[in-house]
């Protein structure tokens, strides 16, 4: 319900994230309706009366304090079980990555990102480099290794539908990878403030089929007989 | 039935603030230096610059530092001996030593901005400068409080439980030398 | 052995000479006494939200109508809205939120609720205040100077706001720097006063854990901010050389790093948070027991898990940098303290809820803030752990979700916390009662407009709206949430609109409240002993004398429903029903 808000996730890793964050919005969920439930059903039950007097518990003797202590240890163990979880999924995006198939560098600067696609040699620093501002074309189904660096301050690719979020530092290099599932184009904002153009700073991602993505390397580099990248 | 007293006198609740504050202040320094130990050991180039420093002269500034530390407690312990003519003295000591490391520190800025080695020159002198002058800002203010203590001395007054606070943060002020010296001198 | 009750032992104090009248500069300017001086704050603190909250509405109206003129403002470029929200968020942390919550209420309260005449030092305590308002007049300026104010958020990250070119904005950061540094002079300064005070100057039989909760808060709060706040003042200092000396401390250029500004900002910037919201719930702890009529659940558990709050704040912060580019493996250890730190703190919460418990609930304004404040601080900190968790954090950080979160949990402390405090201290501290309408009209269009603000904005951020944008419509992506964009600017619009009976009833009721009497809230804690408002010393010619704990309420075997902490025995009786 809440969470349908949450756009479209074309990630292979994206379904990691979301059922973490709906496992969090479960079980959140539940302690608000016990804890504020059981406020508000005090409230009710314990308004002050006539003839009625509150009782002396201070919550010293055991008995009392087993009260508290039962849900806080119960808190404790899911918030084991998120962090487990969390690790799990954090060490899938993050620690086991997949050899890659496509390769970019995304370089931040105020205020666009300057896409670098090495070629149809697959080599960065190379004559057929392309620089393509704010456009990230890549083939759907794909493992994309992006290396991310900044040319003058903290900027933040952010791909909301790849679930997919890193600053850019300058004086840094970061990789980061991602997988797209879906053929389609979205926006990539920038997600960290980087000075007055900070608002509109958008790239788009087109994720191409295997023919569309062909198709799109020919037309970069037309002389290039497209060995090097498999479609 | 005996009520025991939770009230203290001036001179604890003197003591007990120095002391927070000296906490807040280990966090300052701390902070500072814990980023130069980071920023030091990742990077390149940081001895070369070092090589720069005159150790000489910080060695004798640490003695400098060191003996103002003495001649503090020596004030204290005057007062503690009701020992007006000795507060004095070593009150003026204390300060006179602390000018001296000012006055030493003053010409190794000098000497360093003549070099052309100034805070810009470099991610070695920006730490340099920033750990030294802030420790030289609480030098001096070391040297204003406790030339308050000496002019109140010199009326005839009694200093109070005043100077051992202010012995308290002259000390301190002292230790964080001890951390900066071999930490921008000595390590190369 | 029993004592009369009409003799007290005559405990040692401090009596200070007589104070004659002072003149009105004396009085009400430079004064040393504790409960002027939180006046001071808390006015202070009102003038300011009334910046902070007009400098929010500007940009809510910005965000919902982005290409017009805003009403009472002008049109917003990009630079500008940088510096409304960069200001929109300093202003409320350090010049609303901690002046009122620390300054205001922990001035008040610490001498009065400790017994003691006033705080160890006076006029350290004033140096603080005119510290602070010189601090608010300096960034106010930075308004005005050229180029504008501080452009570069509140977080302030380099190299973003290390070299004035990237922002254009020249003496705007450097004025935002120095406002900090005076204000973290000023608040240092009112912590080792907070501190020694409570240390060394209870009154007789004001044990440690004697103590009204409100007090070891404040104390851990205190405690808090003096061991975090160093090493930002090296990065405030290290930030100003970069600015003014060229020297790249976080300039990469330069051989710098900006994220060793992002580790020590954060290092602060975390226990921060629990410096603002410890008073706020120490405040409503002290109500949750008056107007239930019931000793606070657990008393001895609270303060151990406050103190353990304490330890934990220290060690979670880099849960502001799960994206920033740290080292991937040390982001698990981040996540785990950040996600146990709610284990205390539900701990707390269960405590507040039990105190509920068969009690005898009055439903006072004060009460109705504390609860309102329950309710909102359960939500707020429950939405804190799905961010706590890395992987979700990837999606979230740096979107209106993380605003809609911190906003829910700050604002539940220093609107809800704060008015329960004001509502329930004000007779103490202006000898008036408030208008109770009134007041119950203020928590409710309060409660509902907060809801409807804040609420949507959850799912703005899961939609993916990024932070500090000046301009939805750019994004394609972002049309859908639009309409909910306006809505929360309407109900923003509303939230401070519902400010006003609380303004009217203050000013109102200071001048021609109805008297109030020493303790209209039958409390038992020691600063209802004296009078409303309480002279200049507090306690006449003898401090009172402390023989129980703060939270004496209908003890079983005892005819009075309360035992003040300073009565020497209860009359004994058996209850009967009437």
């Amino acid at each position: 319900m809440f969470l349908s808000w949450l756009p479209e996730n074309i990630s292979t890793y994206g379904g990691e994230v979301d059922s973490l964050i709906w496992l969090i919005y479960y079980i959140t969920l539940a302690w608000f309706i016990a804890t504020v439930g059981a406020l508000l059903v005090f409230v009710l039950l314990f308004r002050d009366r006539d003839g009625w007097r509150a009782a002396y518990i201070t919550g010293e003797k055991l008995s009392q304090v087993a009260w508290i202590l039962i849900p806080t240890a119960l808190v404790l163990v899911l918030d084991l079980w998120i962090d487990l979880r969390g690790g799990d999924a954090w060490a899938k995006i993050k620690l086991h990555v997949p050899p890659k198939e496509i390769q970019v560098q995304v370089t931040g600067k105020q205020f666009n990102w300057e896409i670098l696609y090495p070629g149809p040699d697959d080599q960065f620093g190379t004559a057929d480099d392309l620089q393509i501002d704010n456009e990230l074309h890549v083939p759907v189904n794909k493992v994309v290794a992006m290396t991310l660096k900044s040319k003058d301050v903290i900027h933040s690719l952010f791909l909301p539908n790849l679930r997919l979020q890193q600053n850019v530092i300058p004086g840094r290099e970061f990789q980061a990878w991602f997988q797209a599932t879906k053929t389609g184009v979205f926006e990539i904002p920038c997600a960290e403030l980087c000075g007055f153009g900070h608002s509109g700073m958008i790239g788009h991602l087109t994720v191409h089929t295997a023919e569309e993505y062909s198709q799109w390397v020919k037309d970069q580099w037309p002389s290039a007989t497209g060995a090097g990248i498999s479609p | 039935m005996t009520i025991a007293s939770e009230q203290s006198s001036p001179a604890f609740r003197g003591k007990i603030a120095m002391w927070w504050l000296i906490a807040s202040e280990v966090m300052v320094f701390g902070g500072a230096l814990g980023s130069y130990i980071l920023a030091r050991t990742s990077g390149q180039g940081w001895s070369e610059e070092a090589a720069h420093l005159s150790t000489p002269l910080a060695t004798i500034n640490t003695f400098v530092l060191l003996t103002s530390s003495m001649t503090m407690a020596m004030a204290f312990s005057a007062y503690q001996h009701a020992d007006q003519r000795g507060v004095k003295k070593f009150l003026l000591l204390t300060i006179l030593f602390g000018l001296v490391f000012l006055g030493i520190k003053g010409s190794e800025y000098a000497s360093h901005i003549m070099q052309g080695t100034a805070p810009w020159s470099g991610s070695f002198w920006a730490f340099y400068y920033l750990l030294t002058g802030l420790h030289a800002l609480h030098v001096m203010a070391g040297v204003i409080v406790n030339f308050i203590l000496y002019l109140s001395a010199r009326r005839g007054l009694s200093t109070g439980y005043r100077i051992e606070i202010a012995g308290l943060y002259w000390h301190f002020v002292d230790i964080v030398w001890i951390f900066l010296f071999p930490l921008l001198y000595l390590s190369y | 052995m029993t004592h009369p009750p009409s003799i007290t032992p005559t405990p040692v104090s401090i009596v200070h000479p007589a104070h004659e009248a002072r003149g009105f500069w004396r009085t009400y300017v430079f004064t040393i006494d504790h409960k002027t001086i939180a006046k001071q704050y808390l006015f202070l603190g009102i003038c300011m939200a009334s910046v902070g909250s007009y400098l929010a509405y500007v940009m809510r109206w910005q965000l919902a109508f982005p290409d017009e003129s805003i009403p009472g403002f002008g049109f917003v470029g990009p630079e500008t809205y940088n510096a409304l929200i960069t200001n929109h968020g300093t202003i409320m942390v350090f010049f609303v939120a901690m002046p009122i919550l620390l300054g205001a209420f922990g001035n008040f309260l610490i001498p009065l609720m400790i017994g003691a005449r006033d705080m160890a030092f006076p006029r350290l305590n004033m140096l603080s205040f005119w510290i602070l308002a010189v601090a608010a007049l300096v960034i106010l300026t930075s308004f005005f100077v050229p180029a504008g104010g501080a452009s570069a958020g509140w977080t302030g990250y380099a190299p973003l706001s290390a070299r004035a070119e990237y922002t254009g904005v020249h003496w705007g950061i450097n004025l935002w720097l120095l406002a900090h540094a005076l204000e973290f002079v000023s608040f240092l300064v009112g912590g080792v006063n907070f501190l020694t005070t409570v240390i060394t100057m209870r009154a007789p039989g004001m044990t440690f854990f004697r103590l009204p909760l409100v007090i070891w808060q404040l104390l851990t709060a205190s405690i808090i901010f003096l061991l975090s706040v160093g090493p930002l003042i090296a990065a405030a200092v290290m930030l100003l050389m970069d600015r003014i000396l060229n020297t790249s401390f976080f300039v990469p250029e330069g051989g710098g790093d900006p994220l060793l500004w992002e580790h020590l900002f954060w290092f602060f910037g975390h226990p921060e948070v629990y410096v603002v919201l410890l008073p706020g719930l120490g405040a409503v702890m002290e109500v949750l027991a008056v107007f239930s009529r019931k000793p606070i659940f657990g008393y001895r558990w609270i303060i151990y898990s406050t103190i353990a709050i304490g330890f934990l704040s220290f060690i979670v912060w880099a849960h502001h940098m799960f994206v920033n580019g740290i080292n991937p493996r040390l982001v698990m250890p981040f996540s785990i303290t950040t996600i146990l730190i709610s284990v205390p703190m539900s701990l707390i919460i269960f405590s507040m809820i039990l105190t509920l418990w068969k009690g005898s609930i009055r439903l006072a304004t004060p009460m109705l803030w504390a609860l309102g404040f329950m309710v909102m601080f359960i939500l707020g900190g429950l939405t804190g752990i799905v961010l706590g968790s890395a992987p979700a954090n990837i999606q979230l950080h740096g979107t209106y979700f993380v605003v809609a979160h911190f906003h829910t949990v700050l604002l539940s402390v220093v609107i809800f916390g704060g008015f329960t405090g004001l509502y329930f201290w004000f007779p103490k501290m202006f000898g008036r009662m408030m208008n109770e309408s009134l007041g119950k009209l203020h928590f409710l269009l309060t409660l509902i407009f907060f809801n409807l603000t804040f609420f949507p904005m959850h799912a703005v951020g899961l939609a993916g709206m990024p932070r500090r944008i000046a301009n939805p419509l750019q994004y394609e992506s972002l049309t859908a949430v639009q309409p909910l964009n306006v809505y929360i600017t309407m109900s923003a619009v509303g939230l401070i609109v519902a400010q006003l009976p609380f303004l009217i009833n203050f000013f109102w009721s200071i001048a021609a409240g109805r008297k109030a009497e020493s303790n209209p809230w039958q409390a038992a804690t020691l600063e209802w002993s004296a009078p409303s408002p309480p002279p200049h010393d507090n306690w006449g010619d003898t401090i009172p004398t402390v023989y129980r704990g703060p939270y004496e309420y209908s003890l079983p075997d005892v005819r009075e429903d309360y035992i003040p902490q300073d009565r020497v025995h209860p009359s004994r009786s058996t209850w009967k029903a009437e």
